[in-house]
């Protein structure tokens, strides 16, 4: 068995310009990807975080079976789901890109509205009741007093939950989306060099997750009070 | 059936198409293929995990280190990727011998089968590692006292009160192995997705077959984890209040 790392060389212009950025004909891209659907993602999960904390049954209700239901799924069937439901609710094929941020975005909502929830539940009590003492109305005491303390709780859990988003997103090549993962198939199967393409792109995956893992780490080691453990 | 107008569209549901031309067997031969896929993994990711996660706090650094640099590399690389590169990739590396007995018994399956274990386990260390963490340093430093080697130690005091701490968070996880072993349809095994995806190309029936899995999976998770709770509530150590970070899908 001998190596062909020039394979590398010859297609980086089409794995990384194409497939991880998504610059070319084909569209798509995973980083193209993967930041809307973190910030269209978190937004879409603090809706549903709050939601889940709200008194009143048909606000939270709603919004439990929503976390339940797409937690208890796999992504690729959500996927499915929408490549199916978008056609037949908007009356037209949408592009591979437009299904896979879609789902990405309402699945991972239920993921992050749960990391939201924790977050909003560690700022004690008084803080929201003190807020609501001095006047503020429930809008301003979440935006002003209890998200700003709930969002740096949170922020670990937030980026590790945004390092499965990241990987999460190479299951747009199921159906069939330029990305990273998919770019490496087509070379693969054009140059019938399978363990060098994969490998190559493992690595390539492996520098932003591993870059965002030591930054939450970091985070979490500023951000909380030393402990003593094993 | 009558026709069903779904905002302007013309959609026939014909929920029949699940149990008739065969699909019914289908759609059961793809549960037993997700069951045997996962529990299989499930195995060998939590033996991963134990020895990895364990490694992961041991006070001997290299130890560490080769522990740490499996978990790092294996969990922060998608999951397809690591089944396109253990089925297209890995086999090639193989001698003949285990190429041959690879072809006659199922590629497909078995490099399902390890690379779930080997992402899996790798997450999995991760929860044990929390579970061990939680523990006060003391409990080893007293266990070590009474004349344990840390060896001893580990694999009669510290594991063993780790396990019954990480129930949730490993539950959560072991469940992820079980949506995740959905991936597996794109190598070609023939489990629920992939059953699912088969009755929708044979029918043109998508709805009814999504429907169809999606309660499987479903239905699969909330049993586990309800049965879960209950192991939980029974290996609850009593007096303990500890609780270990929840795990990430």
């Amino acid at each position: 068995m001998s190596f062909e790392w020039s394979v590398i060389a010859n297609n980086w212009k089409f794995l990384i310009v194409q497939g991880l950025l998504g610059f070319g004909a084909f569209g798509g891209g995973t980083l193209r990807l993967a930041i809307p659907a973190i910030v269209l993602g978190f937004i879409l999960g603090v809706i549903i975080g709050l939601c889940r904390l709200a008194h009143r049954p048909w606000i939270h209700y709603p919004a439990v079976v929503y976390v339940e239901f797409f937690r208890g799924v796999p992504l690729v069937m959500v996927i499915f789901w929408f490549w199916f439901l978008i056609p037949q609710i908007t009356g037209q094929r949408l592009p591979e890109y437009t299904v896979a941020l879609t789902a990405f975005v309402v699945f991972e909502a239920a993921y992050l509205g749960e990391i939201v929830r924790a977050g909003i539940q560690s700022v004690p009590r008084g803080q929201a009741e003190a807020a609501t003492a001095g006047g503020l109305s429930y809008g301003q005491t979440m935006v002003h007093v209890v998200l700003p303390q709930a969002i740096r709780n949170m922020i670990p859990s937030l980026v590790t939950q945004f390092i499965v988003l990241f990987k999460d997103t190479s299951l747009a090549s199921i159906i069939g989306m330029m990305d990273l993962t998919k770019a490496a198939q087509t070379v693969s199967q054009r140059e019938i060099r399978p363990f060098e393409m994969y490998l190559f792109i493992a690595v390539v995956y492996w520098i932003f997750t591993y870059s965002m893992s030591r930054f939450s780490q970091w985070l979490e080691v500023k951000m909380s009070p030393e402990r003593a453990s094993i | 059936m009558p026709l069903t107008g779904f905002l302007g569209m013309q959609y026939n549901f014909q929920w029949s198409v699940l149990w008739t031309g065969g699909h019914g067997e289908w759609l059961i031969q793809g549960i037993v293929t997700t069951l045997r896929l996962s529990a299989l993994a499930w195995i060998l990711a939590s033996l991963l995990g134990i020895l990895a996660g364990a490694l992961r706090t041991v006070p001997f650094r290299p130890l560490r280190a080769v522990a740490t640099c499996y978990v790092e590399f294996f969990r922060n690389v998608p999951l397809l990727v690591w089944f396109f590169f253990w089925y297209f990739g890995a086999p090639q590396m193989l001698p003949r011998a285990a190429q041959d007995w690879l072809n006659a018994h199922g590629p497909e399956f078995w490099s399902a089968v390890v690379g779930l274990s080997v992402y899996h386990g790798a997450r999995m260390s991760e929860v044990i590692r929390a579970g061990i963490q939680s523990i006060p340093k003391t409990l080893l430093e007293a266990s070590v006292a009474t004349g344990l080697s840390v060896g001893q130690a580990y694999r009669l005091i510290i594991i063993p009160v780790a396990l019954r701490l990480i129930i949730p968070p490993a539950t959560n996880e072991s469940l992820n192995l079980l949506k995740n072993s959905s991936l597996a349809l794109t190598i070609g095994v023939a489990e629920l997705t992939f059953m699912t995806r088969q009755i929708e190309t044979y029918t043109a029936k998508a709805f009814e077959a999504l429907t169809a899995g999606t309660l499987i999976y479903l239905a699969l998770c909330l049993g586990i984890s309800a049965t879960m709770a209950q192991v939980e509530r029974y290996f609850r150590i009593p007096g303990l209040i500890v609780r270990v970070g929840r795990a990430e899908h």
